[in-house]
């Protein structure tokens, strides 16, 4: 018997799980880049991602039209993560990496609760960044704002590659990394390299904060919190030490996801969270460091 | 530390938990009971994460799996609520050994990640299998009088006295907490003890001197699962009989591990200090102000200054404090 599959339906699902896997992705590369110049992942992230939003919100409530609050936005959130790192995380910079990821547990709560204090518990929504008009190609249709998302997260993540390629400030960040200590020695200061990554990691999480949140319709200051897991088990998918393997993990992630909400009924929107994660589970069982990461080979 | 001084400080501990309760109010009472609970989790969440060194962001889940052994068992099965706390840890133990498989093949993050990923997907399992937990309503021991150990006149008879409820939850679980911390030490000071720090400090020096360490990483997950349990079993005691999913969000398990780091991962007074400071510094912060988020606001302030001033946590503190009084003895 030949199973009848709507190749049409599954085309618009895939391309919606790209979308939403884009902006999981975006904010992966945020982690993967905080993760590679301290060694900690941020739990603060996506709140700090949210809190952006928040503002780009109250800009378009001043007359902003959308794209204008973006780039202000985006700006803003640079120098706000600069200015976080500098007071925060650099006081314990020299502590171990669990202390570390205590305190960006506690700037979890901070910034949660600000954004509560400062905006009220009431829902929000704000203006579409795309056309919600669909296009038609070969007879599929597909959203142009889905299609728009998959474009701005690609192109963030594309700029931020290029910076690291190409630029001497980026080849600095990524000695910094590597060896914080021979970096030092050839005149490169690592501590303020920490904070461009912050900088840097926070102007990414405005982006996907300002890509997920009007496609949501209304939301509200946890709206994040979901994305932030999705884009942890991304990055960790892909192997938390690549940039390119936290987009692929956290675009395949996108798309897995999509497909079981919509084909296997079973799962429910309840227990979608937690088969996903037992399915990465599985794939880390058998491949440790996860799809692209380095495995790590220690002689003694 | 010198033996005489252990026994000091043992016999202050215990006098401590016996005199609290003549000078605290009875709510008071019922707050310190909740943080003996979170002291034993925290104690189980020692031995993994300060002894064996494996990051575990899903211990509040092994909470729930304790708490709903307990709530189950009374409120189906006809059991007294007391003789369920040791089934309880038994349950969470099973849970604990299964959490710590991965450990034999993940470290660092990815070992985080599946942890974490054990917390995050409890809430719904509860609620899918609502035909044995009651789903998102919850579970309600307050009318299962007669299985409860403080009746339903809530006084408890010890030993010829009686005893207000909340006193009573205090001893109960300050009383287990003390002996398991006990245990706890034994364990520590001993061979497997050894193993364990082995494994913390190198895992291939460890494998090369012939430590099996993924069973011994399994053995520290399965051992904390039981702490854990219990903990979560006496959590439905002093939550007025009362558990639901809600209770065990992934937010425990990060709580958890914020008490174990803010109390220095180590000593027992560490590991109180920590329990204290995620049962009173939240509602601390909701005296300040109850505005929208304000509290979340000074909790967190109030984790960062403690990271920030004391980066070895309240117990490092404590020890640096303590120094000059121990070099004499």
């Amino acid at each position: 018997m030949l199973l009848a599959v709507d190749w049409a339906g599954v085309a618009q699902q895939v391309v919606a799980g790209l979308s939403s896997g884009g902006t999981y992705a975006t904010l992966a590369v945020a982690l993967v880049l905080i993760y590679r110049a301290t060694g900690v992942v941020n739990f603060a992230q996506g709140e700090l991602a949210m809190f952006s939003t928040f503002v780009a919100w109250t800009l378009t409530r001043h007359g902003f039209a959308y794209w204008p609050a973006f780039v202000v936005t985006v700006v803003a959130s640079f120098a706000g993560g600069v200015a976080l790192e500098r007071v925060v995380i650099r006081p314990v910079e020299r502590a171990s990496v669990l202390t570390i990821a205590i305190v960006t547990i506690g700037l979890f709560f901070v910034v949660n609760g600000a954004a509560f204090w400062i905006w009220s518990p009431e829902v929000k929504s704000m203006p579409n960044a795309f056309s919600t008009r669909p296009i038609h190609v070969a007879g599929v249709a597909f959203s142009i704002s889905d299609l728009g998302i998959i474009g701005v997260s690609l192109l963030a993540v594309l700029l931020l590659w290029l910076f690291f390629r190409f630029t001497k400030l980026g080849l600095a960040m990524r000695a910094a990394a590597l060896n914080p200590d021979s970096s030092r020695l050839s005149g490169i200061r690592v501590s303020w390299t920490i904070a461009l990554g912050w900088g840097l990691a926070t102007a990414l999480g405005a982006v996907a904060g300002l890509m997920a949140a009007p496609p949501l319709g209304s939301f509200d200051q946890n709206f994040m919190q979901p994305i932030l897991l999705y884009a942890f088990a991304g990055a960790v998918l892909g192997g938390i030490d690549s940039a390119l393997g936290a987009v692929v993990g956290s675009l395949a992630l996108g798309v897995f996801l999509n497909l079981l909400g919509t084909y296997v009924s079973w799962v429910g929107t309840d227990l979608r969270q937690g088969v996903a994660l037992a399915v990465i589970l599985g794939v880390l069982l058998v491949k440790p460091a996860g799809l692209l990461g380095t495995a790590t080979v220690r002689s003694v | 530390m010198s033996r005489v001084l252990r026994v000091v400080v043992a016999a202050a501990a215990v006098a401590l938990v016996l005199t609290l309760p003549h000078w605290l109010s009875d709510a008071k009472a019922a707050e310190f009971a909740r943080a003996g609970c979170f002291f034993i989790a925290i104690l189980g969440l020692n031995l993994v994460t300060g002894y064996t060194g494996q990051i575990s962001l899903g211990h509040g889940a092994l909470m729930a799996m304790g708490a709903y052994t307990t709530a189950i068992l009374t409120a189906d099965h006809g059991f007294g609520d007391l003789w369920t706390i040791p089934l309880a840890g038994l349950v969470a133990m099973a849970a604990g050994f299964a959490l710590g498989l991965p450990a034999r093949r993940l470290s660092g993050l990815y070992l985080a990640l599946a942890t974490f990923a054990f917390a995050v997907a409890m809430p719904a399992i509860l609620k899918r299998f609502s035909g044995l937990t009651g789903g998102s309503q919850g579970i309600n021991l307050f009318d299962k009088a007669l299985n409860r150990s403080t009746g339903a006149l809530g006084h408890v008879h010890v030993l010829g006295r009686a005893l207000a409820t909340n006193d009573f939850l205090f001893y109960l679980t300050w009383g287990i907490g003390l002996v398991l911390a006990g245990a706890a030490w034994l364990l520590v000071r001993g061979r497997v003890g050894r193993a364990f720090r082995a494994v913390r400090d190198s895992e291939v020096a460890a494998a090369s001197s012939g430590i099996n360490t993924g069973f011994y990483k399994t053995l520290a997950f399965a051992i904390s699962g039981f702490y854990a349990g219990v903990g979560g079993s006496l959590f439905v005691l002093v939550s007025n009989w009362f558990v639901s999913p809600s209770t065990f969000g992934f937010d425990k398990s990060l709580l958890l591990v914020v008490g174990a780091v803010v109390g220095g991962l180590g000593s027992l007074a560490g590991i109180a200090l920590g329990a204290l400071f995620i049962q009173f510094v939240p509602s601390w912060a909701a005296n300040l102000s109850n505005a929208p988020g304000a509290p979340s606001v000074f909790f967190g302030a109030a984790i960062v200054l403690v990271m920030i001033l004391l980066p070895v946590g309240l117990g490092g503190l404590l020890r640096k404090l303590t120094e000059p009084l121990t070099r004499r003895l």
